[in-house]
């Protein structure tokens, strides 16, 4: 692993730190923007898409599966119109970090887009950005439109035969929509309920279409790979996962923000280095690693490392790399509590362990904060959460149980206090 | 009087439509249009984007009422958005909204009686670097205090009305 960079607010993804942006397409160009493009419209699509794969760039928008590979999964002989749609909807709570390319700084990202639509054969890409970013949405159909004036995009990108448009398209108030195929719902006009799968998005997509969805951090990294070359990449990051990662840091610390490091960051350097340690220096109590779906942690896992296969090996999920930590003398109780009403509100519906499960959830949590669960509960909310994982169309289900599976688990003495005592120990609510 | 956009909304509605390839894909974007023109998508608004994009109103009322962006009631003027998810909660979300539940008078889902605000407990806004946070009418106002809510509030009292391309939930589409 690599030393953390000097300066963890910049790097080669955070190219900007707070409060500044990079908006402007001519001084981008004479900064070297648009050669990445450049190289990847004179290379073959299919050895561009080697090179992404010897990048083994995972997706970065939360499940970690390596772009290149579900590139490769469109079908070579279908005739109908391929598309490229980018996932901006960056719903998962905790997660903030892709509205920095939306609003400070969106050239990379659209670099990004048009190497990766050249290289899988789409000549549209949708960016599905939701709907609360408005400035989001106005800085990048400006973006959007200032690179079609500059030649990089439109019927000929850059001189080339290639031709690409990036439709910004607007969500409207729907976590769920961050999932796959619901965004793909989304977009067609439709509500967001996720689709059975098979068939997957890369046969049977947008318009049924062959479709790749990713990420808009996995779209600047695409970028990177083709500047620097996918060695280089590898070496930004672990050799396994490879490249570097915006980290977000939330919650009871001195300095949370986007940090930039190599994938693999130890959860120390992130709060202690980088975050400057916890506000009045309290011990910590929780740590949520990357986004309120996955398990939460505790202090002793400070030393591992933020890489998709370190935290699975400790019960957890790297996630979106976005950690909220909770010091002590914080309710976890309260703390599940606004997780299981979120994922309560946004199931959509279609599945009933999702549908009824979640509801439960969340009301047997609200009666053990509240002082009015019964002994016994906890086994209860343990056995609600399990009949749900596994059993629905898409991972939302999943999503609202592991935290109550490991919130309960982790803090049980907590959680049997209040049922005992009748009420919260932390006088919270 | 029957609902219509203006000329200038028009354009933009073209806009929208023609970018897809059919037009049932342009449906959210411009119900954003109509939810952003008309204050709040009645059920006249519904079936007026409807007939626009020569769908059937059962489509456009199972979309419109599927995403929480989309009102389908009015709101204040200055409608105000408080974040209540994790770290937000984590960083004093509770007591920034019981705050201006007092300084308003109203209480989440409720508009004051001069029409002026509303107020709303909404799910996480990815700001969670600079909670506590909330918007109104669609921009962001981050690391909130009750002191800077206090000055917002105030501020918003003797502003302009929102409206154009920046204000407006889904203002920029
Ligand atoms: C309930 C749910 C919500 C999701 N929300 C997002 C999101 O907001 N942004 C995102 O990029 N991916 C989200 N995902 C993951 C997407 O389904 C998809 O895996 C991802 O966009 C693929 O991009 P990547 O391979 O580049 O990471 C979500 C998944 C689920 C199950
Ligand atoms: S798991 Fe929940 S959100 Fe996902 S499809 Fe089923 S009901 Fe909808």
């Amino acid at each position: 692993m690599s030393a953390t960079p000097a300066n963890p607010a910049r790097g080669h993804l955070l190219r900007c730190g707070p409060g500044e942006s990079l908006l402007d397409v001519a001084k981008y160009q004479a900064t070297g923007g648009f050669q990445a493009l450049r190289k990847a419209l004179a290379m073959p699509p299919a050895a561009l898409i080697d090179e992404v794969k010897k990048a083994t760039i995972r997706g970065r928008g939360g499940a970690g599966f390596p772009a290149g590979t579900k590139w490769s999964f469109l079908p070579k002989d279908n005739p109908k119109p391929r598309y490229l749609v980018i996932n901006a909807d960056e719903g998962e709570p905790g997660t903030f970090k892709d509205r920095y390319f939306l609003e400070q700084d969106p050239f990379p990202l659209l670099e990004g887009i048009a190497i990766s639509a050249y290289a899988i054969g789409a000549h549209t890409a949708y960016l599905y950005v939701r709907g609360e970013f408005v400035r989001g949405i106005k800085v990048l159909e400006d973006a959007v439109e200032a690179m079609r004036k500059a030649g990089a995009l439109g019927r000929s990108v850059l001189g080339s035969p290639f031709s690409l448009e990036i439709i910004v398209h607007p969500g409207a108030g729907a976590y769920i929509c961050g999932e796959e195929s619901a965004l793909l719902e989304s977009i067609e006009g439709k509500p967001g309920r996720p689709r059975n799968r098979p068939p997957f998005p890369a046969v049977a997509g947008l318009w049924a279409c062959p479709t790749i969805i990713n990420n808009v951090e996995t779209m600047a990294c695409v970028r990177l790979v083709l500047m620097h070359g996918a060695d280089a990449f590898l070496a930004m990051g672990l050799p396994k996962d490879g490249g570097p990662k915006i980290y977000g840091l939330s919650g009871h610390v001195k300095r949370p923000g986007l940090y930039e490091a190599p994938l693999g960051l130890s959860l120390r350097t992130l709060i202690y280095d980088f975050g400057g340690g916890t506000i009045d220096d309290r011990p910590i109590k929780g740590i949520i690693p990357g986004g309120s779906s996955t398990p939460v942690l505790g202090p002793d896992a400070l030393d591992v490392a933020m890489d998709f296969e370190s935290i699975k090996a400790v019960g957890s999920m790297l996630g979106t790399a976005a950690a909220t930590i909770f010091t002590e003398g914080t309710c976890p109780v309260a703390v599940l509590l606004r997780i299981s009403r979120f994922y309560a509100h946004e199931s959509c519906g279609q599945c009933t362990p999702c549908r009824d499960g979640t509801g439960w959830l969340e009301r047997i949590v609200e009666s053990i904060e509240h002082g009015t669960a019964r002994p016994g509960d906890c086994d209860v909310l343990l056995a609600a959460a399990n009949q749900i994982m596994g059993n629905t169309i898409c991972a939302l289900g999943d999503a609202a149980a592991l935290p109550v599976i490991s919130f309960v688990n982790r803090f049980r003495d907590d959680f049997e206090a209040h049922i005992a005592g009748r009420g919260c120990p932390y006088g919270a609510a | 009087m029957a609902l219509a956009f203006t000329p200038e909304v028009d354009r933009e509605f073209d806009r929208i439509v023609r970018r897809y390839p059919n037009r049932r894909a342009a449906l959210i974007p411009t119900l954003i249009l109509a939810d952003r023109e008309f204050g709040y998508l009645s059920r006249e608004a519904m079936d007026y984007v409807a007939k626009r994009l020569e769908l059937p109103a059962a489509w456009v009322l199972s979309t419109a009422t599927f995403y929480t962006m989309l009102r389908k009631r009015p709101t204040g003027k200055h409608h105000v958005q408080v974040c209540v998810n994790v770290a937000c909660y984590l960083k004093g979300a509770d007591q920034l909204g019981d705050h201006l539940k007092k300084r308003l008078g109203i209480g989440f889902g409720e508009v004051t009686p001069d029409g002026l605000f509303s107020l709303e407990g909404v799910q996480c806004l990815a700001a969670c670097g600079t909670a506590p946070v909330l918007q109104v009418n669609g921009a962001y106002h981050e690391d909130m205090t009750p002191e800077k809510a206090d000055a917002l509030i105030q501020s918003l009292r003797t502003a302009p009305a929102p409206g154009g391309a920046t204000s407006g939930p889904g203002g920029a589409v």
